[in-house]
């Protein structure tokens, strides 16, 4: 029998606001333990919290970027559980009143991935298991009450592929919105899916799994292809699936049933008495919604229709904030749009590629890139020069001028001197020449080479190619 | 009479005149407190000597004039759940037992600011849960009209320092009456403010949507000025009102003609100590004699005030009590190696009887499948108070009920019945239901115990209430008597002896 | 509704408490009595009526995204029953 599957996101957020969502605490990642925290944070007796702002905000703007709707009445709620992480044995939540629902992400495919909700809560400390036998864990409390958004999808995601792209556009969405870093590394971004299977056409769902420990693109992809190959063989034997929650395992690439205790949660929600409901002003909310920036999907069309760039061009420029960004930039300093683009999808990823980097790591001033395709497309030194500088400028942050000058790089367009040269290595090598006027066109890349060479590089290709032609025309017999 | 048996504004007038300094008072409260404090137990906690050292200091402002503010050299007592940095605070239970705030409750704070002397920390039901202060994990306290009574609770041991002379004045918090039902029983003026006029930053958590701070002191015009300097906004309390301060004791002597009294029927009916109702009628009667106008009304919904409150009180409590796990503070039980294991052990062993009754009930009411019918039920029927009290002052200016509808209970009488304990609150929830100001001032003694009137006044209408009870109180003497160290000997009130009962 | 021992246990287990059979024989007796008292509010009809959380009208209470101090470590951890590296310890956790 063939199944489809029926896929479910549920992703928290972290938000990049300077303070906790309840206290003035930093969030700064990677502090000492404990050093970022308060009577709030800590769940002090008498403590109290009071709503960040800045939570709110870019709660709706996550909102209103993914086309929901923005609640005219919200309130926060306490979700009851014993837990060493969570120091009040509440987490405050949103319950049945979240700041935004019912939007939708639309995927390549033209197909709208529909959002449920889209809510803020508090995230939990982070627990550090003891080595074995220890018999303890440690807690450090500083990542307790960072404000988080989670964003719940409807079971609209159909494969592993299209649960892949819908996070990496969403991911894309909340860095262009500059709410969320989502650093799934850090875990500031985090995912979990649900899954069942159905037979194919079917309209009722089958039993779902919840799937943990997903650190990764990747990982979400094969957790979920794991997932389906799992179910699908239990269905195709006759057996069930058991709802249950199952963790990815990276190392073992499989997933795993996580131990689940016998008892069934029972969160007891309630409204929080110690904060106050939320009633946005229309007026604020239409502020917001005026103020958000040009998201992935609209750059795109206007790099396509704005710059003419290939539509895979656009797409995987604009997948990226930084990338969009730098190559915009690049383009303030030296308006060379299809060159820019060929750059950066070339040098740039390959060079951050070697270096295991992301695009936000890139470092490279883009007047630096748009100096050096000036300098090329003026003749002033070659492509492959110019790859050479650029990888000089992506290393040490110097610019082109100063590392061209520094290794005397130049260009020889010298006609006379160049055809001197191409005269000379045609004496040298005979046999190339024989070779070449007998149709192995492949010795005139042997004679280029031998050309280059004497010239320390510095030939002008385009202008070599031409007089080493008219010089092998002269000889044909 | 001693120094310490003077009301507040009394002493700020001698220390005006120059005729007394804070380090006097001072040795009068500690000789008070060396001669009762064993047999009431109103005090979890002393802190004389820091109390001592800052009367020296507010003693040189007050010879130079340059006093920090009416409460600046006066010792006051604060009640075991309000947090005060570097000081022991347990709200009375084993559980918080060694746990010391690194920060100090809003409050406390506005008391210090001004110079008040804070003398120690006064004894509570556990985490002010209960009618009788017999809760509390360490000692009962004790009511000074006679030590086989009970004080009243939740704050109790204020109540009673109160009464005694052990403290100036005092802070309590009432939740369900736990101001106002100790302040009646132990013949003190006790104020609960309308919900979010007081900060409730760095009071320990029990029911927060009920929860308010409030003062316990000889006479209305006292509680004027304590509340006067606790009252206002708080940046670090999300249901703090916004609003300019407020001088308390604006109104206090406006007369009462043109004020409108309501008689709630409700609150004059089955178990009722016929006593406190002759009592209550006779101060009513007084109330008309200076010019108010007294109206019967009708509050129906009274008898649904003690389910609601105990539902949602109980729901909150249960949900607030949870982060007592002993990882970051308090009491943990020994053994960690199983998780769930360790958290069930050392809140076994950390709460009382009553908290974990409560914390039950309350979890009982929000969990699944009951949530609709306890917990939101309750909501509803509290939109229901509310508006019927909404509609009650639209018609008067205040509603006069007794504080309590008995007179304070023996030791031990009640422990064993949840229930009837539960009742002795009936008269008070629905004040904190509806979030409404109220107060309540001795009104008389009955079998030489103290009989307590409540005054209660539309939100934020504490001036009208305090009004309303200092005129009461400028023509009665009834807050003037004295449990201890006095002339004023028990057999010298009306009623006789409290063994005749 | 008649509440159970069965039940009474199930909600301790909730919240985290425990208690003897004989405490739960009573609880659970305290608990049928309270619960018959408070079904008075079934009386009430409270059908289209709004639930109060709040009695204050207060709402939007924000406060600004700015930084204040934290506690020193030391003063985080004083009230701590055990601290190892600068962090609380926990009952062992597993997952
Ligand atoms: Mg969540
Ligand atoms: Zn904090």
């Amino acid at each position: 029998m063939k199944f489809e599957a029926v896929i479910g996101l549920e992703v928290h957020a972290e938000l990049a606001t300077a303070t906790k969502i309840f206290c003035g605490c930093a969030t700064k990642y990677g502090a000492e333990p404990n050093t970022q925290t308060c009577p709030v944070c800590l769940g002090l007796p008498g403590a109290l919290p009071v709503l960040n702002e800045k939570v709110v905000e870019y709660c709706l703007r996550a909102g209103l970027a993914l086309n929901c709707r923005i609640a005219d009445f919200s309130k926060l709620d306490r979700k009851n559980y014993f837990y060493p992480d969570l120091p009040k044995a509440y987490q405050i939540s949103q319950y049945d009143l979240p700041l935004c629902r019912d939007g939708f992400l639309t995927l390549a495919s033209g197909r709208r991935i529909r959002i449920t909700r889209i809510h803020i809560e508090e995230d939990a400390g982070k627990l550090i298991h003891s080595p074995e036998g220890e018999g303890y864990s440690l807690v450090d409390y500083n990542r307790a009450g960072v404000p988080l958004i989670e964003i719940v999808t409807a079971p609209d995601l159909a494969t592993p592929e299209e649960a892949v792209e819908f996070l990496e556009k969403l991911r894309g969405i909340l860095i262009y919105l500059g709410i969320s870093d989502c650093k799934m590394e850090e875990g500031s971004l985090r995912c979990d899916a649900n899954i069942s299977l159905k037979p194919a056409g079917a309209k009722h769902l089958g039993t779902k799994t919840e799937l943990k420990n997903i650190n990764s693109f990747k990982a979400l992809g094969r957790a979920l292809a794991y997932e389906i190959e799992r179910q699908s063989e239990l269905l195709a034997e006759g057996k069930t699936v058991k709802q249950e929650t199952r963790k990815w395992e990276e190392a073992k690439q499989r997933t795993l049933p996580l131990r689940s205790k016998e008892e069934t949660q029972d969160y007891r929600y309630f409204p929080d008495p110690d904060l106050v409901p939320i009633e946005l002003d229309p007026a604020y909310v239409a502020a917001i919604a005026a103020s958000l920036p040009e998201l992935p999907e609209a750059r795109k069309r206007r790099f396509i229709e704005g710059y003419k760039l290939p539509e895979y061009d656009a797409d995987l420029i604009t997948g990226s904030k930084h990338l969009a960004d730098f190559f915009e930039a690049v383009l303030k300093f030296y308006f060379s749009p299809k060159a820019a683009s060929n750059w950066i999808m070339g040098e740039v990823l390959r060079l951050l590629g070697e270096e295991g980097l992301t695009p936000e790591a890139l470092a490279v001033n883009p007047a630096h890139l748009a100096d050096l395709l000036r300098r090329i497309d003026a003749g002033e030194i070659s492509v492959s020069q110019g790859k050479t500088v650029f990888e000089k400028v992506f290393r040490t942050g110097a610019s082109p001028e100063e590392i061209i000058r520094a290794e005397g790089i130049r260009q020889i367009s010298d006609e006379a001197r160049l055809r001197a040269v191409v005269a000379q290595v045609l004496q040298t090598y005979p046999q190339s020449v024989h070779d070449y006027l007998n149709g192995k066109i492949k010795a005139a890349q042997f004679l280029t080479g031998q050309i280059m060479r004497e010239t320390k590089g510095q030939a002008n290709p385009q202008l070599i190619k031409e007089l080493l032609a008219e010089e092998l025309a002269k000889l044909r017999p | 009479m001693e120094l310490c048996d003077l009301t507040l504004h009394e002493i700020k007038d001698l220390f005006a005149q120059k005729e007394v300094l804070p380090s006097m008072v001072m040795a009068s409260v500690v000789k008070r407190i060396g001669e009762v404090e064993e047999k009431l137990g109103a005090y979890l906690a002393l802190d004389l000597e820091a109390a001592l050292a800052a009367a020296r200091a507010a003693d040189d402002r007050i010879k130079a004039g340059r006093a920090l503010g009416v409460l600046d050299g006066i010792p006051v007592a604060i009640k075991d759940n309000l947090c005060q940095a570097g000081r022991e605070t347990t709200c009375a239970s084993r559980i918080l037992q060694g746990f010391v705030p690194p920060y100090t409750a809003t409050v406390v704070q506005k008391l210090l600011d001004q110079g008040a002397l804070i003398l120690g920390r006064t004894n509570m039901d556990e985490f002010a849960m209960g009618s009788s202060t017999e809760n509390s994990a360490f000692k009962p306290a004790k009511n000074p009209w006679d030590p086989e009574r009970v004080p009243g609770g939740s704050s109790g041991g204020s109540a009673a320092a109160v009464a005694a002379g052990e403290a100036i004045a005092a802070l309590g918090s009432d939740t369900g009456g736990s101001i106002r039902q100790p302040a009646a029983f132990c013949g003190v003026t006790g104020l609960k403010p309308t919900y979010g006029l007081v900060s409730r930053y760095g009071l320990v958590a029990f029911a927060s949507s009920f929860d308010q701070i409030g003062p316990l002191a000889k006479d209305a015009e006292d509680c004027a000025l304590m509340l006067s300097a606790v009252a206002g906004f708080d940046p670090l309390d999300s249901t703090s009102v916004r609003g300019t301060p407020v001088d308390y004791t604006q109104e206090l002597d406006r007369e009462l003609t043109g004020r409108t009294i309501g008689l709630p029927r409700e609150y004059f009916g089955e178990g009722l100590d016929p006593e406190v109702r002759r009592l209550v009628m006779a101060a009513v009667a007084q109330l008309e004699d200076l010019g108010a106008r007294v109206v019967e009304i009708s509050l129906k919904m009274t008898e649904y005030a003690l389910p609601v409150y105990y539902l949602i009180s109980s729901a909150e409590a249960s949900s607030n009590l949870g982060r007592y796990d002993g990882i970051r503070y308090g009491r943990a039980a020994a053994g960690r190696e199983d998780l769930a294991a360790y958290y069930t052990r050392t809140r076994a062993e950390g709460f009382g009887p009553e908290v974990k009754r409560r914390i039950m009930l309350g979890t009982y009411a929000l969990s699944a499948g009951y949530y609709e019918a306890y917990y939101q039920k309750a909501q509803q029927v509290r939109t229901l108070i509310c508006r019927e009290f909404a509609e009650a002052f639209r018609v008067v200016d205040a509603i006069v009920t007794p504080t309590s509808p008995t007179l304070p209970f023996r030791l031990g009488e009640r422990l064993t019945d949840p229930l009837a304990m539960y009742m002795s609150d009936v008269c008070t929830v629905p004040v904190n239901i509806a979030g409404l100001s109220a107060l309540s001032i001795p009104c008389g003694f009955a079998r030489g115990l103290p009989v307590g009137l409540q005054i209660i006044g539309r939100p934020f209408a504490e001036t009208t209430i305090l009004n309303i009870a200092h005129q009461y109180q400028k023509v009665t003497g009834h807050h003037r008597a004295r449990p201890c160290g006095t002339g004023h000997d028990r057999a010298e009130q009306e009623g006789g002896s409290p063994d005749e009962v | 509704m008649r509440v159970s021992e069965e039940e009474v246990r199930r909600v301790a287990e909730l919240a985290r408490l425990a208690f003897s059979e004989a405490e739960l024989r009573q609880l659970a007796g305290e608990f049928n009595r309270i619960l018959e008292a408070f079904a008075k509010l079934n009386e009430v009809d409270t059908t289209g009526v709004p639930p109060t959380a709040h009695v204050l009208k207060v709402k939007n209470r924000f406060r600004a995204d700015q930084i204040r101090p934290s506690l020193p470590r030391p003063e985080a951890l004083r009230n701590a029953n055990a601290v190892k590296d600068g962090s609380f310890v926990a009952p062992l956790v597993m997952e």
